[in-house]
């Protein structure tokens, strides 16, 4: 090894503590950014390759029932490729092991094995032998939470009749990545799952023979998905089709898609940050570097090295620990990057889950990273490369200090020496100070908008589990009932309480705009269900009109107190108009709520429910959910505790996770600044604090000295990082917002709290260290070292 | 100004050496003056010196008198606001950035008041530094035993005497056989004894191995040991004069 880069090494080794800061923090930069790109990519490849591999289509209509002739018609529309169609029923489940009953989407598949849009992916088992109606592939989150596997038996309430179903195979479907109920945000594995049956039991099990309810089709390259959803449209009205929808209209994809989008955002921001204080980072530390190592500059240069072999012997502290940090990031994004996938593993059904690790992405963050620390030692080197040899040895003139603001008279009096010196210092130095104050506060800032997706989550799950409902069961009917059904329900053994919904299937216009929607009439929004926006406030339903969620009136351009037009799809289909009574900010989905009465009168018929909210007495649980179970009439109940509870656990873990790595991240952020900021002043001011020590102040004083810099620094950037925190979530929130929900812009005390004693201790712990430092200082020596 | 030789039959002279019009260095009417916080210091004014090979020339000087800018100069570390500076006939003074980083690498060695070695580097690897990017220099080792070093070659400057680590310093810009050997102050840091023992070295490598050295001292006691002494003050030459005879270090007394 050459004596230059022998000093180099030894040198980075004795800087250990500030270079492994700098390595740090290139290394979280680098694995955020590495994992997060591989996981979008690899969320993107997975999906693309399982949608083609098992024919996912580009098009769906369902309908109460149409005659199998149509098929045909269809795939002579122009544009589309491939047609096939479905029986899709929804049924009760009696799981053993559960009270309650499940809800199993019965999806029809061909007798003989062929290939099928939307095919299964059959995980373990075997698929349907012909002759064999009671034989069925589940899906496998159901299957696993019920701990059911292939052999086992399960009976089914299908069209009023109890069935006992065969368990031969377990599988997966591109269609159900995102399995969840309909009319559900959150997957409960426990009670719904999705049962591929044959075509021909389904049909007679469901009086379907020669019909169907469900299409989907495939588009030929070019074709436009909007004529040929219009065409279907018009075919399909009359058979009671709520209208074509795309693949971006579909529940899974819809979840997946925005999922990726969303990884997509946090690939962008904190990277960023951290490549800022690594680039603020390696200026600091080079610029003391050489201002330490004037003569030695000047030695080389009077040994007859040039120019380039000082700057590049210089450049390497800042290219070494950036390549430390690099292999290191590297390798912790690869871990950090299979981890999530396992999470999304959890979440999302694939068929298979490919981990994709790309060169690419190592290879760009990689070249960032070493673009950041050359920028960032730019400044420093090119001082090293410019200083004049004869100059460089002399020492360095003192600093200039100047009267400051603190210098007044009024105010020097009441301000102690040691003080001052703090304040001059920072005063002296303003921008380094306000660039310290900054990085600190984005250590802060990270914390808080970590937290902050925490204390957002909390909301949502106060506001939609807590608020807005307080039933205990919902039951879902799988046929629009009379109004009477209520004297039924009312008259179960163990019903507390009841409130009914309609839901109503509408194409909603304003101006040149529209939308496929669902109206839901409400009996009361202070019963049951309540109304209650992001902000935890509720809203009484007005007695006329439809009120809107802001992101469906936005979407329509509409605005309180204009009339809308609305398109029955079902029933009379009768075309009204409506006035829109009102607006609710609402975190989940898009709604719209109008009075049931005026629901009814809109629609123009005596009037009809879909589902029932109940409370009932848990000690008469178990009769009531036995009755469910053979009710005809029900397709499924939904429990609030049930989903809460999977809610927790699917997004507890991923949260907690996530907040975990934010807030070790945010720790080596504000370590790293406040750590090399200490040392810096240390090195500065060695001989200063050595020469007060000998004048007799004790080790506490001047150690107040060297850390109240560091203190005051801390101190100012706590406030600031609060408000940065406070604009990335907000930034945070509007980016990760879609259709399917907005984080509601939330902080609790204990976010800011939490922010603020974890810069404290990490700030106190890189202070303790420094102090260390600064007791085991030669007094003497120290004094001796010219400088 | 002319040279002669100055032969004696003191055994600590070196070599008679040739007079002639040819000097290594010829510095004519070299001026500097720079700026220093606020005030405007005027280091040289208008200097005009020959130095001659295998001299060994002591320049006297309080601080101030400008005796460093001038070696700086001399070593291609610093540029003259005025004047030319010739190297072998070479004009140093017209030199561009890399042609001065050739020239201190080929043909300067430079010892300092406070030795300048690189902390994190062993004697051994100090003078590394240096035969690394020589042409054909002596190996460090040698350097070292020349200036009797030859034990501490492993030992890291903080581990070694002041005396020693100049010596380091001497070996290091010994090493690469420059032709000028340009030494600041060599024993300003040193107690009289270890100071004496540097002077030794320096004296001896300018002996053996015919280097023309210029030393820089505040110390008018060591103006003993030169062939020739050119006093400084306020940036001017006030004195030029020829020792009849050289002494050896050990017989100098301050």
């Amino acid at each position: 090894m050459k004596p230059l880069q022998r000093k180099l090494w030894r040198e980075l080794l004795h800087l250990k503590g500030q270079m492994l800061a700098v390595a740090a923090v290139v290394a979280c930069g680098i694995s955020v950014f590495v994992s997060m790109s591989s996981v979008k990519y690899s969320l993107e490849a997975s999906r693309q390759r399982y949608y083609s591999r098992f024919r996912f289509a580009d098009v769906f209509v369902e309908v109460k029932r149409a005659p199998e002739f149509y098929r045909e018609m269809v795939s002579r529309i122009p544009g589309v490729a491939s047609v096939s169609t479905r029986i899709i029923a929804d049924v009760t489940l009696d799981v053993p092991g559960l009270d309650e009953p499940a809800t199993a989407r019965l999806v029809s598949i061909p007798e003989y094995r062929t290939p099928v849009l939307n095919d299964i992916f059959l995980k373990k088992g075997r698929y349907i032998e012909p002759g064999k109606p009671e034989e069925v592939i589940v899906s496998k989150p159901f299957l696993e939470a019920n701990h059911l596997a292939p052999g086992d038996h399960i009976s089914a309430v299908i069209n009023g009749r109890k069935k006992e179903l065969l368990i031969v195979g377990m599988g997966l479907s591109p269609e159900y990545i995102y399995e969840v109920q309909p009319g559900s945000f959150f997957p409960d594995k426990r009670r719904f799952g999705v049962f591929w049956m044959s075509r021909r039991a389904l049909e007679s099990a469901m009086n379907m023979s020669g019909a169907f309810n469900n299409m989907s089709l495939t588009l030929a390259h070019g074709a436009s998905e909007k004529d040929v959803i219009m065409q279907l449209d018009n075919l399909f009205r009359r058979y009671g089709s709520l209208g074509a929808f795309g693949r971006s209209e579909q529940l899974s994809d819809r979840f997946i898609v925005d999922e990726i989008k969303q990884v997509g955002i946090q690939i962008t921001f904190l990277p960023v940050v951290f490549l800022a204080v690594a680039v603020f980072l390696l200026n600091v530390v080079l610029r003391r570097i050489v201002a330490t190592q004037r003569d030695q500059i000047a030695v080389l240069k009077a040994m007859g090295y040039s120019n380039e072999d000082v700057g590049l012997h210089y450049l390497g502290f800042a290219l070494i620990p950036t390549a430390v940090g690099s292999v290191a990031g590297t390798l912790l994004g690869a871990w950090l990057g299979r981890g999530l996938m396992n999470i999304y593993g959890d979440f999302y059904n694939f068929a298979e889950l490919v981990y994709y690790f790309r060169f690419e992405d190592v290879a760009l963050s990689v070249l960032l990273s070493f673009g950041a620390a050359v920028f960032g030692a730019l400044g420093a080197v090119r001082k090293a490369v410019q200083l004049p040899p004869a100059e460089a040895m002399r020492p360095e003139s003192p600093a200039i200090y100047k009267p400051g603001f603190f210098d007044r008279e009024s105010l020097r009096s009441k301000i102690p020496v040691s003080l001052r010196i703090i304040v001059r210092n920072l005063e002296r130095r303003r921008w380094k100070a306000a660039l310290s104050v900054l990085m600190i506060s984005l250590a802060v800032a990270i914390l808080v908008a970590g937290r902050f997706t925490y204390d957002s989550t909390e909301r949502m799950v106060q506001v939609e589990f807590n608020e807005k409902h307080r039933e205990d069961v919902t039951v879902l009917f799988n046929n629009p009932m009379p109004p009477s059904v209520a004297y039924a329900i009312a008259s179960l053994d163990g019903v507390l309480e009841h409130e009914y919904y309609r839901e109503e299937s509408v194409k909603m216009g304003f101006g040149h705009r529209s939308r496929r929607q669902s109206i839901r009439g409400m009996q009361s929004s202070e019963g049951l269900q309540r109304l209650v926006d992001k902000n935890n406030r509720q809203l009484i339903l007005p007695p006329d009109g439809v009120v809107l969620t802001n992101t469906l009136a936005d979407i329509l351009g509409v605005r309180v107190g204009e009339r809308l037009q609305v398109d029955f799809l079902q029933g009379k289909q009768l075309h009204r108009e409506v006035v829109v009574s009102g607006t609710i900010d609402e975190i989940l989905g898009l709604s719209a709520y109008m009075n049931l009465a005026a629901l009814n009168r809109l629609a123009g018929d005596g009037g009809a429910l879909n589902a029932a909210y109940l409370r009932i007495d848990q000690a008469k649980a178990g009769n009531l959910y036995t009755t469910f179970k053979k009710m005809p009439g029900v397709a499924g109940i939904m429990m609030l505790k049930a989903m809460k509870e999977s809610f927790d656990e699917l997004i507890a873990q991923s949260m907690t996770t996530s907040t975990l790595i934010l807030t070790t991240f945010a720790c080596v952020l504000a370590f790293a600044v406040v750590y090399n900021g200490a040392r810096i002043s240390l090195s500065e001011r060695a001989r200063e604090l050595s020469s007060l020590r000998v004048l007799g102040m004790t080790e506490a004083e001047v150690s107040v000295i060297l850390l109240g810099e560091q203190a005051l620094l801390t101190i100012l950037a706590i406030p600031l990082g609060f408000l940065i925190g406070i604009g990335l979530s907000w930034l945070l929130a509007k980016g990760l917002s879609s259709e399917l929900y907005r984080l509601p812009l939330v902080f609790s005390a204990y976010n800011f709290l939490f922010a603020f004693s974890v810069i404290i201790i990490v700030s106190a712990l890189s202070g303790l260290l420094v102090r260390r430092k600064l007791v085991t200082l030669d007094l003497v020596e120290v004094l001796k070292t010219r400088e | 100004m002319s040279s002669s030789s100055t032969s004696s039959s003191d055994s600590h002279h070196h070599p008679a050496q040739v007079a002639s019009d040819n000097p290594v260095l010829n510095i004519s009417e070299l001026s500097k003056s720079y700026v220093m916080g606020e005030v405007q210091v005027d280091a040289l004014k208008s200097v005009s010196v020959k130095f001659y090979a295998g001299e060994l020339v002591v320049l006297l000087g309080a601080s101030g008198s400008g005796k460093s800018t001038l070696i700086n100069i001399i070593g291609g570390l610093d540029v003259p606001s005025s004047g030319k500076l010739f190297f072998h006939g070479r004009e140093i003074t017209a030199a561009t950035e890399a042609e001065l980083t050739a020239y201190r690498r080929r043909s300067i060695g430079f010892v300092f008041q406070f030795y300048n070695l690189i902390s994190s580097l062993t004697a051994l690897e100090n003078v590394q530094l240096v035969t690394e990017i020589a042409e054909s220099p002596m190996s460090a080792k040698e350097a070292l035993l020349l200036v009797g070093l030859g034990h501490r070659l492993d030992h890291f400057p903080a581990q070694l005497s002041g005396g020693e680590q100049q010596r380091v310093a001497i070996a290091r810009a010994i090493a690469k056989r420059p032709e000028l050997l340009l030494c600041d102050e060599p024993t300003g840091a040193l107690d009289f004894q270890t100071g004496k023992l540097v002077l030794d070295v320096i004296e001896k490598v300018n002996r053996e191995l015919g280097t023309t050295t210029l030393v820089i001292t505040h110390n008018a006691s060591i103006a003993g040991m030169a062939d020739r002494v050119v006093r400084l003050r306020s940036g001017e030459i006030v004195e030029d004069r020829k020792n009849p005879e050289r002494l050896s270090p050990s017989e100098l007394v301050w």
